[in-house]
């Protein structure tokens, strides 16, 4: 779906508000939307929520052999999806420069910056190392998304537990997780995103642009900084000019804003810790907010399942018997066989029908198909007998023939419809072709 | 129009397993929670794509009143985000609620049901994904919530005539339950008080 386009009251009155100091919910020039934190049942999985942006990231980890220039270093691999629930105007195959341009952002934020330590994922050198890949899906749009990815990246990555490795000389035995608890990846710092977005050509700045100031900003800037203060990517687009004491005033925003997150993330992480070790509930079943009045759950239930079997009966003594079904392969040729009789193409037999109609006789196929045969032949003469007189197809494939409904069923249904004659050739040439095999 | 559905089957609150008796792990689920969309819903149950979603389309064609809505496309975009068991099923429960939640009219709700049958023949509603595993065949039912009649099933495994009704015997009685369960969360959720 392509995208609504923002109209020019609502640009107008943006600009202006932002102008004036003031942003549409209410915030201040440098606040954060509410960071929301929550994690799945398994070690990797999170959804963080920025403000109503929703990003899901899951980490797994797999044993594959290492690169050629790189053979005793792991892998790393990330993914970021717009789904198309995020947002209308994302549809797969639509997005590839918003989605090229995030990827590689997150890329550098998180690869370059060397935060995840990749000799430590080394298990035998040059032949096995561990391959983690982190998946991030966009889940609703509401703005920044580059920040809140980036917090799932990391929070997904510092959550997750790799299966526990050892090698002794030339083996190497990988642990279940029952055997022996998995292992935390090291991750030595944790690089988190701050967008920038700049109006009036770099004349206002604001942090964290919600979905309508996005689309329009004039540019933005993006810093990724982590809890010690060290710029791990910067990138600015949009064409703004921008003067450095801008950009230094930014980086210094950026340094506060992210010490706040990170406390934030280390919180939600130990609070998640905590439970699992008491043995406590944990998972996405908790965090659905018990209180929020779209929310419902219902406790575990039993099902009453005790008259289960007697219905089963009484619907197995009332349905009708399956009908038997009798293949008797008749073998031509090695490797040919056939079983059953195939339907007749009856284009072209319309003179040898008239022949062949009285033929009622015994059948050597299975007795049932008289049974169905007859069935269809009394549903077909009523369609013959009530559509004879109607008028039907402008086809040009029409033959003038003349309607005899009650003598030959058969050549009504030719000519007429089309379409409903599936069923009923079928059983009436199987009489034919047994005259011609004959004749043959 | 769109109605987005997000699933999470988990199975991270108790781990004892199932009993012979039937019972149907705990539910919960949230509606409207993406602002985007025209309606969504979380639904979270106990825990070969294309035709996954062929299923899906099928089973909601069938309950859909599309002609009150000609010339509109109604997308149904669905994120699994764990997957512990029966997600089948939870998929269909997601997406009726995101119907629901999106105002799409429809002739009746509908539900999905897992059974599993284990190598005894006994039979075991919502298995996790432990149970899916070992079982002998593995059910899966969509149903209405007029009369409980089949909108769609999907089976794998060997199973008997036999087993097979009593499976959906079974499914029809489990989706009472998810049935109440959606009328007391929409009713919750409109409630005045």
């Amino acid at each position: 779906m392509k995208e609504t386009p923002l109209s020019n009251c609502e640009r107008r009155f943006l600009l202006r508000a932002i102008e004036e100091r003031k942003r549409l919910d209410g915030r201040q020039t440098y606040d954060y939307r509410s960071i929301r934190i929550s994690f799945g049942a398994d070690y990797g999985c999170c959804v963080v929520e920025l403000g109503k942006t929703r990003v899901l990231g899951q980490v797994s980890c797999e044993l594959v052999s290492p690169k050629l220039n790189r053979a005793t270093e792991g892998i790393l691999f990330f993914n970021l999806e717009l789904s198309q629930m995020a947002a209308p105007a994302f549809e797969p195959g639509r997005q590839s420069d918003l989605l090229v341009k995030l990827n590689r952002l997150l890329e550098r934020c998180l690869r370059n910056s060397k935060c995840i330590d990749t000799e430590s994922l080394c298990v035998v050198a040059g032949e096995k190392v561990w391959q983690i890949r982190v998946d991030l899906h966009l889940l609703n749009h509401d703005g920044n998304i580059i920040d809140a990815a980036s917090i799932a990246a990391i929070v997904a990555l510092c959550h997750f537990r790799r299966p526990d490795v050892s090698v002794q000389g030339d083996e190497v035995t990988l642990y279940t997780p029952e055997e022996r608890d998995p292992v935390p990846l090291s991750i030595h710092h944790m690089p988190i995103c701050v967008s920038f977005a700049f109006f009036q050509q770099g004349a206002f700045l604001l942090v964290d642009p919600s979905e309508r100031e996005e689309r329009v900003m004039d540019g933005l800037l993006v810093i990724a900084v982590n809890k010690h203060r060290e710029i791990c990517t910067i990138q600015s687009s949009g064409g703004i000019m921008l003067l450095n004491e801008q950009v230094l005033r930014c980086s210094k925003i950026a340094g506060v804003k992210v010490a706040e997150i990170t406390e934030l993330i280390q919180k939600a992480l130990e609070n998640d810790q905590k439970v699992r070790k008491e043995g406590g509930k944990f998972g996405f079943a908790e965090s659905i907010a018990k209180q929020r009045i779209t929310a419902f759950r219902m406790e575990k239930a039993p099902v009453d399942t005790s008259d289960v079997e007697e219905k089963a009966e009484e619907v197995l003594t009332a349905a009708d018997p399956p009908p038997d079904v009798v293949s008797k392969p008749v073998l031509w040729t090695p490797g040919t066989a056939q079983i059953g009789e195939g339907v007749e193409n009856s284009w072209g037999d319309l003179e040898d029908s008239e022949k062949e109609d009285e033929d009622e006789g015994g059948s050597d196929e299975a007795i049932i198909l008289d049974g169905v045969r007859t069935d269809v032949g009394m549903e077909v003469s009523n369609t013959g007998s009530q559509e004879a007189p109607i008028v039907l197809s402008d086809s040009e494939e029409e033959e003038t023939i003349i309607l005899e409904p009650d003598k030959n069923p058969k050549k009504i249904r030719t000519q007429t419809i089309s379409a409903k004659q599936e069923k009923a050739p079928s059983t009436t040439p199987v009489k034919k072709r047994r005259k011609k095999r004959t004749a043959n | 129009m769109q109605s987005e559905a997000k699933i999470h089957t988990e199975h991270g609150t108790d781990s004892s397993p199932q009993g012979p008796g039937c019972s149907l792990r705990h539910f919960a689920c949230e509606q409207n929670l993406l602002s985007r969309p025209d309606g969504s819903a979380s639904f979270l149950q106990g825990v070969a794509e294309k035709s996954r979603e062929r299923l899906i389309r099928n089973t909601c064609e069938a309950v859909v009143l599309g002609a009150l809505h000609p010339r509109t496309s109604i997308t149904i975009v669905l994120q699994v985000i764990s997957d512990a068991g029966s997600l089948m099923a939870c998929c269909l429960n997601a997406t009726c609620m995101a119907l629901v939640d999106a105002g799409v009219p429809m002739q009746a709700l509908f539900c999905g049901v897992t059974c599993a049958l284990d190598s005894d023949g006994t039979l075991v509603l919502d298995p996790t994904a432990k149970q899916e595993k070992e079982a002998r065949a593995v059910l899966t039912f969509a149903l209405d919530s007029v009369d409980q009649k089949l909108l769609m099933s999907t089976t794998k495994g060997l199973y008997s005539n036999a087993e097979l009704q009593q499976c959906l015997a079974a499914a029809q009685a489990a989706s009472q339950h998810v049935f109440r369960f959606y009328r007391e969360s929409l009713q919750r959720r409109y409630s005045k008080s």
